[in-house]
């Protein structure tokens, strides 16, 4: 009983973590720019795909695993300068059919350049699993788990205690008096796409060894991620980690217990129900602006 | 009976008292003008009575019905009208349409009969459009009726407001600074057309910061400074009143 | 309404008319009664993006929930085709109110969001529900019949459809110009203007969105018919991102440009078969290019250039 429960908990777990870091990258450019990013799924996805790749051509695991990160930081500045800056201001249904957009080339490039393979990683340090308490953990799991918290005291720290932090802090309660002292507004734009598409693309690599990676691996792991991010409260980053946990957690509690064929469906009808019942999230993000 | 009556408004947002205890009554027919320098609340007061906000406390009785925080669409029902300072014109649709629109209550909303295109539908319609042209000759934008609303110059959009408001045929309107950002031809424009509207029959409610176009057409004068009533009555007694002399050159007067 | 506005109607009927005599062989009657089933969906769909200036991104879950009531209703429990095509209508219409109304008091994005999820959900369960629904791999459409008439060859489809296609123009033209028409286009350029004229803003919404909604469901039966198979791939979200793009790239607002979208995107898939990731990838650059540069759309765009636009 227990273990079954650990059990559904670690995986619960393991993957809530993917999705923390695919919501803070949601709420790091919606906070900057209004925007809600349908691409950040495939960020996620080239980080697992790049790495796979780089791994496969002979480069030793810490180089592929940086190019991995940096490549899709990269790919997020193009996108932001090619797709969002054009059209500042636009209406939300514009900005999300261009996100959309740029899911769909992405993740049809990665198709046609890497083909429709599953591949996978070899686990950081190894495939023995760990018996706890009746159930096992993978180690790899602890380093997805570990990494995911380091991030996220890493930019507890950046947002909180360094100048560009605050600066892109300020940004996200203010663009026009932030800019009113000095902060550049773009910069915080695209700082905040290439932070965004590192992040998905870390928590990708972390967790490839573990659930395997393909060029369409990013759709559900994306929409999943907005879904955590909108439970946790959408520009709350404490919120964005605790909704990531929560989604998967729930998600593998119901897989186990209720019905696995229904897996993926979990997520959305949290999100329904969160939308309709709360729809501030966990911990109360921006107002929703009542009709 | 006053047609308006206001007791005791108050709304708070948060720590800012934006409007306190406000009291005063319209009659029906007359021009009642709302002054205050800046940030005294007058378009606070507006968006309390048209339904945008909803009150902290007090009353607002319209005909004797209390309408606080009855939203703009109801009071829409109840014959309020309202124009923006800043426009709300639908700029994806032609000129007449934005005043057609102003009849939305009065007619046939049904989809169905409008997509199978029933006749009487159609006739209705017909009859709105040319009414829709006889209102925009009324505010002076004869010239307007085929153009898109995104051709047209600000001075003539503002008008084109009061034309959709007066398509809703209401019994009260509320203008908000029809003059803002209008040069001295077009304010003595804006000037007639509110004297027209008025001799139309509406109830008239102007919130405005030219005191020539103020002490011309109003009836009545309610100042507001800091969310408070200062001062209320014919634009004489306004004029002369110390306290509102003393708010708008400061304590030097 | 202007004398001329009907007069693309003509020119379409006129082409429908002429089509069946000029198409080389069946393909391609087949790509047209495709074509025609889109623009039909898609005239539904811009009603609520490009009109009302609302999204969706999981109308293709309503078509799914059409399809399969048209294929489940009469092969498990014996139902006349027509039947289940109006319960099929008549679940979607209450499925879309009943998700609509609370979403609607929030912000834009929240819409896509459900919508969205919505979905994905309908495409989950119609995966799952093997024993009713044949599972990944679909199952068989009866035939739709009236009166012991069936209807199954393509030519009479065309008719058919050519006949819903027009009527469907038609209506929507009417409804444009019309006083619910104005209010909705009023909703999409001035929310705050609409409320204040008396139009009850989440009601409206709620109504177009139910109303694209039974639109899908009711073309998701018919595509259903006309197959003669369905699977859940008519549901899944590609699809739904396809029916925006149609959406988008013809024009949103502009009831011809439903047409020119639905024809363009149901032949680029075709033209692209071989090439299954570049045709994601055309998708994917058709949307970003129109929305960048050309945000109202091709048949906009265009109307503007080269006269007055209406």
């Amino acid at each position: 009983m227990l273990a079954q429960f650990l059990q559904f908990l670690f995986s619960g777990v393991t993957v809530g973590a993917t999705y923390a870091l695919a919501a803070l990258g949601f709420t790091l450019i919606y906070n900057a720019s209004n925007v809600i990013n349908f691409a950040q799924g495939e960020f996620i996805m080239l980080g697992g795909m790049l790495a796979v790749y780089f791994t496969q051509a002979g480069l030793p695991l810490p180089v592929a695993l940086v190019l991995a990160i940096l490549i899709p930081a990269i790919v997020g500045i193009l996108v932001e300068k090619l797709a969002i800056e054009p059209v500042k201001g636009a209406e939300t249904v514009t900005l999300i059919i261009i996100t959309i957009g740029t899911s769909l080339v992405l993740r049809g490039l990665v198709q046609v350049w890497l083909g429709k393979g599953t591949h996978s990683l070899p686990a950081f340090s190894g495939d023995e699993p760990i018996q706890i308490l009746g159930a096992t953990l993978l180690p790899q799991s602890l380093w997805v788990l570990g990494v995911t918290a380091l991030v996220v005291v890493a930019l507890w720290y950046f947002f909180n205690r360094t100048l560009q932090g605050k600066a892109m802090l300020a940004t996200s309660f203010n663009r026009v008096a932030a800019e009113l002292v000095g902060i550049n507004t773009s910069w915080v734009l695209f700082m905040s796409f290439a932070m965004s598409a590192a992040l998905g693309a870390l928590g990708g690599i972390l967790v490839t060894p573990i659930t395997l990676t393909s060029y369409d691996v990013g759709i559900m792991l994306g929409l999943k991620g907005f879904v955590a991010a909108v439970v946790g409260g959408l520009g709350n980053g404490l919120g964005a980690v605790l909704g990531g946990l929560l989604v998967g957690i729930l998600e593998a509690m119901g897989a186990g217990y209720i019905s696995s064929s229904y897996k993926d469906a979990i997520p959305f009808v949290l999100i329904l129900l969160i939308l309709f019942f709360m729809p501030r999230g966990l911990f109360g993000g921006k107002s929703t602006d009542r009709v | 009976m006053a047609l308006l009556d206001v007791k005791d408004l108050s709304i708070h947002f948060g720590g800012v008292k934006a409007v306190q205890n406000v009291s005063f009554s319209i009659d029906a027919g007359i021009v009642y003008a709302v002054i205050g320098p800046n940030g005294a609340g007058k378009t606070t007061l507006f968006n309390l009575i048209t339904g945008v906000y909803t009150p902290t406390s007090g009353e607002i009785k319209l005909d004797g019905e209390s309408i606080g925080g009855k939203s703009p669409n109801e009071l829409a029902t109840r014959g309020v009208a309202r124009t923006f300072q800043n426009l709300q014109i639908c700029m994806n649709m032609s000129a007449i349409e934005n005043v057609m629109v102003g009849a939305h209550l009065r007619l046939d909303r049904n989809l169905f009969k409008a997509a199978l295109r029933f006749p009487t539908l159609k006739r209705r319609d017909a009859e709105l459009r040319i009414e829709a042209a006889e209102l925009m000759a009324f505010v002076g934008l004869g010239k307007y009726v085929e153009a898109r609303a995104d051709s047209m110059p600000y001075g003539a959009l503002k008008r084109l407001e009061i034309a959709r408001a007066l398509a809703m045929k209401p019994r009260l309107i509320f203008l908000d600074e029809p003059a803002a950002g209008l040069n001295p031809k077009e304010t003595i424009e804006v000037d007639h057309l509110v004297r027209k509207v008025a001799d139309s029959g509406v109830t008239v409610v102007l919130v405005e910061h030219d005191m020539k176009m103020v002490m011309n057409l109003s009836d009545r004068i309610l100042v507001l400074d800091y969310g408070k009533k200062l001062a209320e009555g014919t634009g004489e007694e306004v004029r002369k009143n110390p306290d509102v002399i003393a708010a708008y050159l400061g304590a030097h007067a | 309404m202007k004398k001329n506005a009907y007069f693309g109607l003509y020119i379409v009927m006129a082409i429908l008319l002429v089509l069946p005599f000029v198409l080389p062989n069946s393909f391609y009657l087949d790509l047209a009664i495709r074509m025609a089933i889109n623009a039909i969906i898609v005239l539904g769909l811009n009603l609520l993006i490009g009109f009302a200036g609302q999204i969706s991104l999981g109308h293709a879950g309503f078509l799914g929930i059409g399809a399969y009531a048209s294929a489940v209703l009469p092969t498990h429990f014996g139902w006349h085709p027509l039947l289940a095509m109006v319960a099929g209508a008549v679940v979607t219409g209450l499925l879309a109110g009943l998700v609509a109304r609370p979403i609607f008091k929030l912000k834009g994005h929240y819409l896509a969001m459900a919508t969205l999820g919505l979905g994905i959900i309908i495409n989950i369960a119609l995966r799952n529900e093997a024993a009713w629904t044949g599972g990944p791999d679909g199952m068989p459409v009866p035939a739709m019949g009236l009166f012991g008439f069936e209807l199954t060859s393509d030519k009479y489809w065309y008719w058919v459809i050519a006949l819903l296609l027009s009527v469907s123009v038609w209506a929507s033209l009417n409804l444009i110009d019309s006083p619910f028409g104005r209010a909705l286009r009023a909703l999409h350029g001035s929310e705050v203007a609409s409320q204040v004229v008396g139009v009850d803003v989440v009601r409206y919404k709620v109504a177009i969105f139910v109303l694209s909604a039974v639109f899908a469901s009711l073309m998701g039966s018919v595509t259903a018919h006309y197959v003669g198979f369905v699977t859940p791939n008519l549901a899944d979200f590609f699809h739904s991102i396809e029916l925006v793009t149609m959406v988008v790239i013809g024009g949103m607002a502009s009831v011809y440009g439903s047409l020119v979208g639905a024809v363009l995107l149901t032949a680029l898939p075709q033209a692209l078969a071989t090439f299954e990731g570049w045709e994601t990838v055309a998708f994917g650059a058709i949307l970003m290019v129109c929305m960048i540069f050309m945000p109202k759309g091709l048949v906009p765009t265009l109307a503007a250039k080269f006269g007055k636009g209406d």
